[in-house]
Protein backbone atom coordinates (compact mmCIF):
# COMPACT_ATOMS: atom_id res chain seq x y z
CA UNK A 1 0.00 0.00 0.00
CA UNK A 2 1.44 3.31 -0.71
CA UNK A 3 2.42 5.75 2.19
CA UNK A 4 1.03 9.10 1.61
CA UNK A 5 4.07 11.84 2.24
CA UNK A 6 1.93 14.37 3.79
CA UNK A 7 -2.02 14.78 4.48
CA UNK A 8 -3.39 18.02 5.68
CA UNK A 9 -5.96 16.67 8.67
CA UNK A 10 -6.80 20.70 9.04
CA UNK A 11 -8.88 20.54 5.76
CA UNK A 12 -10.26 17.22 6.36
CA UNK A 13 -14.16 16.51 5.50
CA UNK A 14 -16.37 14.74 7.54
CA UNK A 15 -16.66 11.60 6.04
CA UNK A 16 -13.24 11.85 4.65
CA UNK A 17 -10.93 8.55 4.84
CA UNK A 18 -7.73 9.02 7.49
CA UNK A 19 -4.53 7.54 5.48
CA UNK A 20 -4.26 3.70 6.35
CA UNK A 21 -0.93 2.34 8.72
CA UNK A 22 0.02 -1.10 7.02
CA UNK A 23 2.19 -2.98 9.96
CA UNK A 24 4.65 -5.75 8.98
CA UNK A 25 3.68 -9.03 10.46
CA UNK A 26 3.68 -9.32 14.25
CA UNK A 27 6.55 -12.03 15.36
CA UNK A 28 7.96 -13.19 18.96
CA UNK A 29 10.76 -10.88 18.42
CA UNK A 30 7.72 -7.84 18.07
CA UNK A 31 6.14 -9.25 21.07
CA UNK A 32 9.65 -10.05 23.43
CA UNK A 33 10.86 -5.98 22.05
CA UNK A 34 7.36 -4.91 23.22
CA UNK A 35 7.34 -6.77 26.64
CA UNK A 36 11.16 -4.86 27.61
CA UNK A 37 10.32 -1.26 26.03
CA UNK A 38 6.77 -1.06 27.29
CA UNK A 39 7.89 -2.71 31.13
CA UNK A 40 4.81 -4.72 30.86
CA UNK A 41 6.27 -8.40 31.73
CA UNK A 42 3.62 -9.83 31.68
CA UNK A 43 4.08 -13.55 30.78
CA UNK A 44 0.54 -13.95 28.83
CA UNK A 45 2.42 -12.02 25.70
CA UNK A 46 5.91 -13.36 25.43
CA UNK A 47 5.88 -16.84 27.67
CA UNK A 48 4.30 -19.86 25.62
CA UNK A 49 3.71 -22.26 28.30
CA UNK A 50 2.34 -19.78 30.45
CA UNK A 51 -0.23 -18.46 27.51
CA UNK A 52 -0.96 -22.60 26.76
CA UNK A 53 -1.44 -23.05 30.93
CA UNK A 54 -4.11 -19.60 30.65
CA UNK A 55 -6.06 -21.52 27.41
CA UNK A 56 -5.09 -19.37 25.24
CA UNK A 57 -2.93 -21.52 23.05
CA UNK A 58 -0.20 -19.47 22.45
CA UNK A 59 0.70 -15.94 22.77
CA UNK A 60 -0.99 -12.74 22.46
CA UNK A 61 -0.10 -8.73 21.31
CA UNK A 62 -0.40 -6.77 23.90
CA UNK A 63 -3.85 -4.73 23.37
CA UNK A 64 -1.54 -1.94 23.64
CA UNK A 65 0.87 -2.44 21.06
CA UNK A 66 -2.11 -2.36 18.61
CA UNK A 67 -2.80 0.99 20.51
CA UNK A 68 0.46 2.19 19.71
CA UNK A 69 0.40 1.19 16.07
CA UNK A 70 -2.93 3.74 16.13
CA UNK A 71 -1.56 6.46 18.37
CA UNK A 72 1.56 6.33 15.30
CA UNK A 73 -1.56 6.52 12.39
CA UNK A 74 -2.72 9.87 13.97
CA UNK A 75 0.73 11.25 14.91
CA UNK A 76 2.07 10.88 11.67
CA UNK A 77 0.39 13.94 10.13
CA UNK A 78 -1.09 15.62 13.79
CA UNK A 79 1.49 17.17 16.06
CA UNK A 80 0.72 15.56 19.31
CA UNK A 81 -0.09 19.05 20.88
CA UNK A 82 -3.48 19.03 19.22
CA UNK A 83 -4.44 15.34 20.10
CA UNK A 84 -6.46 15.68 23.05
CA UNK A 85 -7.94 12.64 23.90
CA UNK A 86 -7.78 9.26 22.82
CA UNK A 87 -9.58 5.99 23.30
CA UNK A 88 -9.88 2.87 22.36
CA UNK A 89 -11.83 -1.16 23.12
CA UNK A 90 -9.95 -3.94 22.46
CA UNK A 91 -12.33 -6.53 20.84
CA UNK A 92 -10.31 -9.42 19.51
CA UNK A 93 -7.11 -11.18 20.21
CA UNK A 94 -4.15 -10.28 18.03
CA UNK A 95 -1.27 -13.34 17.56
CA UNK A 96 1.57 -14.26 16.26
CA UNK A 97 1.43 -13.83 11.93
CA UNK A 98 -1.24 -10.78 12.21
CA UNK A 99 -0.19 -8.28 9.92
CA UNK A 100 -2.04 -5.24 10.88
CA UNK A 101 -3.72 -2.49 8.64
CA UNK A 102 -4.85 1.10 10.76
CA UNK A 103 -7.41 2.81 9.21
CA UNK A 104 -9.75 6.01 10.43
CA UNK A 105 -12.38 8.18 8.97
CA UNK A 106 -13.39 11.78 10.16
CA UNK A 107 -16.80 11.27 11.44
CA UNK A 108 -17.17 14.82 12.90
CA UNK A 109 -16.15 18.75 13.64
CA UNK A 110 -16.70 19.67 16.84
CA UNK A 111 -16.05 21.77 19.69
CA UNK A 112 -14.67 20.24 22.74
CA UNK A 113 -15.27 21.67 26.51
CA UNK A 114 -12.90 25.08 26.17
CA UNK A 115 -15.01 25.78 22.89
CA UNK A 116 -11.82 24.77 20.51
CA UNK A 117 -12.51 23.28 17.03
CA UNK A 118 -12.24 19.69 17.05
CA UNK A 119 -12.07 16.98 14.32
CA UNK A 120 -13.39 13.65 15.67
CA UNK A 121 -11.63 10.68 14.25
CA UNK A 122 -12.99 6.94 14.10
CA UNK A 123 -10.18 4.38 13.95
CA UNK A 124 -9.70 0.75 13.44
CA UNK A 125 -7.26 -1.97 13.71
CA UNK A 126 -7.84 -5.20 11.56
CA UNK A 127 -6.14 -8.35 10.38
CA UNK A 128 -5.34 -9.85 7.16
CA UNK A 129 -8.35 -11.08 7.15
CA UNK A 130 -10.10 -8.43 7.78
CA UNK A 131 -10.87 -9.15 11.60
CA UNK A 132 -11.30 -6.12 13.77
CA UNK A 133 -8.70 -5.89 16.72
CA UNK A 134 -9.23 -2.82 18.17
CA UNK A 135 -12.14 0.44 17.43
CA UNK A 136 -11.23 3.61 18.57
CA UNK A 137 -11.79 7.12 18.73
CA UNK A 138 -9.37 10.20 18.63
CA UNK A 139 -10.28 14.04 19.26
CA UNK A 140 -7.79 16.01 17.75
CA UNK A 141 -7.59 20.27 18.10
CA UNK A 142 -8.06 22.41 14.89
CA UNK A 143 -5.91 25.40 14.54
CA UNK A 144 -7.60 28.61 14.86
CA UNK B 1 -16.25 -12.79 42.03
CA UNK B 2 -14.11 -10.05 42.93
CA UNK B 3 -15.52 -8.18 46.01
CA UNK B 4 -16.80 -4.66 44.87
CA UNK B 5 -15.85 -3.40 48.11
CA UNK B 6 -12.59 -2.85 46.22
CA UNK B 7 -13.84 -0.24 44.47
CA UNK B 8 -12.39 3.18 45.61
CA UNK B 9 -8.62 0.64 46.25
CA UNK B 10 -5.99 3.43 45.43
CA UNK B 11 -2.83 1.95 44.76
CA UNK B 12 0.50 3.44 46.66
CA UNK B 13 1.80 6.35 45.40
CA UNK B 14 4.07 6.34 42.87
CA UNK B 15 6.55 8.47 40.97
CA UNK B 16 9.20 7.90 37.85
CA UNK B 17 11.32 9.76 36.06
CA UNK B 18 10.96 9.65 32.25
CA UNK B 19 14.06 8.69 30.67
CA UNK B 20 15.39 8.86 26.50
CA UNK B 21 16.52 5.40 26.37
CA UNK B 22 13.37 4.01 27.06
CA UNK B 23 11.50 6.46 25.40
CA UNK B 24 13.70 5.30 22.19
CA UNK B 25 13.28 1.77 22.82
CA UNK B 26 9.34 2.16 22.68
CA UNK B 27 10.03 4.02 19.18
CA UNK B 28 12.11 0.93 18.18
CA UNK B 29 9.05 -1.68 19.62
CA UNK B 30 6.06 0.03 17.80
CA UNK B 31 8.28 1.00 14.80
CA UNK B 32 8.15 4.73 15.23
CA UNK B 33 9.88 6.31 12.23
CA UNK B 34 9.19 9.74 12.71
CA UNK B 35 12.52 11.70 14.31
CA UNK B 36 11.01 13.70 16.87
CA UNK B 37 10.42 10.52 19.12
CA UNK B 38 13.48 9.69 18.97
CA UNK B 39 16.02 12.18 17.95
CA UNK B 40 16.78 15.03 20.50
CA UNK B 41 18.04 17.42 17.93
CA UNK B 42 14.63 16.99 15.81
CA UNK B 43 12.72 17.32 18.71
CA UNK B 44 13.78 20.50 19.89
CA UNK B 45 13.40 21.88 16.06
CA UNK B 46 9.25 20.53 16.36
CA UNK B 47 9.64 23.03 19.36
CA UNK B 48 10.07 20.24 22.01
CA UNK B 49 12.46 21.00 24.94
CA UNK B 50 13.33 16.97 24.35
CA UNK B 51 12.03 13.86 23.44
CA UNK B 52 7.87 13.89 23.84
CA UNK B 53 6.43 10.89 25.76
CA UNK B 54 3.95 9.42 23.13
CA UNK B 55 0.41 8.84 23.57
CA UNK B 56 0.24 5.70 24.69
CA UNK B 57 3.74 5.31 26.91
CA UNK B 58 1.96 6.80 30.07
CA UNK B 59 0.31 3.61 30.50
CA UNK B 60 3.84 2.03 30.19
CA UNK B 61 5.30 4.24 32.66
CA UNK B 62 2.67 3.13 35.57
CA UNK B 63 4.12 -0.49 34.77
CA UNK B 64 7.19 1.22 36.56
CA UNK B 65 5.89 0.17 39.71
CA UNK B 66 7.75 -1.80 42.03
CA UNK B 67 4.92 -4.35 41.81
CA UNK B 68 3.05 -3.58 38.51
CA UNK B 69 0.61 -6.60 39.32
CA UNK B 70 0.61 -6.13 43.12
CA UNK B 71 -2.83 -4.61 43.28
CA UNK B 72 -4.49 -7.54 41.08
CA UNK B 73 -3.06 -9.60 44.24
CA UNK B 74 -5.02 -6.93 46.95
CA UNK B 75 -7.70 -7.87 44.48
CA UNK B 76 -7.91 -11.21 44.41
CA UNK B 77 -7.61 -11.06 40.53
CA UNK B 78 -5.65 -14.12 38.53
CA UNK B 79 -3.12 -12.77 36.34
CA UNK B 80 -3.56 -15.76 33.50
CA UNK B 81 -7.16 -14.22 33.43
CA UNK B 82 -6.82 -11.09 32.91
CA UNK B 83 -7.21 -8.95 29.82
CA UNK B 84 -7.15 -5.55 28.66
CA UNK B 85 -10.60 -4.67 27.63
CA UNK B 86 -10.83 -0.86 26.94
CA UNK B 87 -8.20 2.17 27.61
CA UNK B 88 -9.05 6.03 27.40
CA UNK B 89 -6.61 8.91 27.69
CA UNK B 90 -7.40 12.31 27.87
CA UNK B 91 -4.18 14.53 27.41
CA UNK B 92 -3.77 17.86 29.16
CA UNK B 93 -0.07 18.74 27.95
CA UNK B 94 2.58 17.15 27.25
CA UNK B 95 5.61 15.51 29.18
CA UNK B 96 9.18 15.03 28.04
CA UNK B 97 12.41 12.98 29.01
CA UNK B 98 13.68 13.72 31.84
CA UNK B 99 10.10 14.97 33.83
CA UNK B 100 9.17 12.96 36.97
CA UNK B 101 5.71 11.91 36.82
CA UNK B 102 3.80 11.38 39.94
CA UNK B 103 1.08 8.60 38.88
CA UNK B 104 -2.14 8.50 41.53
CA UNK B 105 -4.56 5.45 40.31
CA UNK B 106 -7.96 3.85 41.97
CA UNK B 107 -10.19 1.55 41.38
CA UNK B 108 -13.55 3.38 40.58
CA UNK B 109 -15.99 -0.03 39.22
CA UNK B 110 -16.25 -3.34 39.12
CA UNK B 111 -18.81 -4.81 37.21
CA UNK B 112 -20.14 -8.35 35.34
CA UNK B 113 -21.37 -9.56 32.33
CA UNK B 114 -23.13 -12.46 31.20
CA UNK B 115 -23.95 -13.92 34.36
CA UNK B 116 -20.40 -13.74 35.82
CA UNK B 117 -18.50 -15.37 33.14
CA UNK B 118 -16.40 -11.75 32.24
CA UNK B 119 -15.53 -9.76 35.03
CA UNK B 120 -14.72 -6.02 34.33
CA UNK B 121 -12.16 -3.97 36.84
CA UNK B 122 -11.92 -0.06 36.08
CA UNK B 123 -8.84 1.88 37.34
CA UNK B 124 -8.32 5.66 36.97
CA UNK B 125 -4.77 6.92 36.91
CA UNK B 126 -3.80 10.76 37.42
CA UNK B 127 -0.33 11.78 35.86
CA UNK B 128 1.01 15.12 37.04
CA UNK B 129 4.36 16.57 36.34
CA UNK B 130 7.68 17.66 38.94
CA UNK B 131 5.80 21.08 38.53
CA UNK B 132 2.13 19.62 40.18
CA UNK B 133 0.55 20.48 36.26
CA UNK B 134 -1.75 17.73 35.36
CA UNK B 135 -0.08 15.79 32.19
CA UNK B 136 -2.82 13.25 31.35
CA UNK B 137 -5.81 11.23 32.92
CA UNK B 138 -6.32 7.56 31.28
CA UNK B 139 -8.82 4.66 32.13
CA UNK B 140 -7.76 1.51 32.05
CA UNK B 141 -10.17 -1.49 31.97
CA UNK B 142 -9.67 -5.06 32.49
CA UNK B 143 -11.69 -7.70 31.22
CA UNK B 144 -11.04 -10.96 33.71
CA UNK B 145 -12.38 -14.23 32.01
CA UNK B 146 -14.04 -16.96 33.99
CA UNK B 147 -14.80 -19.37 31.57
Amino acid sequence: MAEPAAFDYTTAAVGSAWPALSLPPVTRLTLALYCGASGDHNPLHVDQDFAREAGLGDVIAHGMLVMGYMGRTVTRFVPQTALLAFNTRFQAMTRVGDQITCTGEVIAHETDANGRPCLRLALRATDQKGEVKTQGEALIALPG
Amino acid sequence: MIDHRHIGYVSPAFTTQVERGRLKFFAKAIGETDPVYTDPGAARAAGHPDLPVPPTFFFCLEMDRPEPYGWFDDLGIELPKVLHGAQDFRYHRLAYAGDELTFDSRVTDIYDKKGGLLEFVVQDNRISNQRGELVVEFIRTLAIRHG
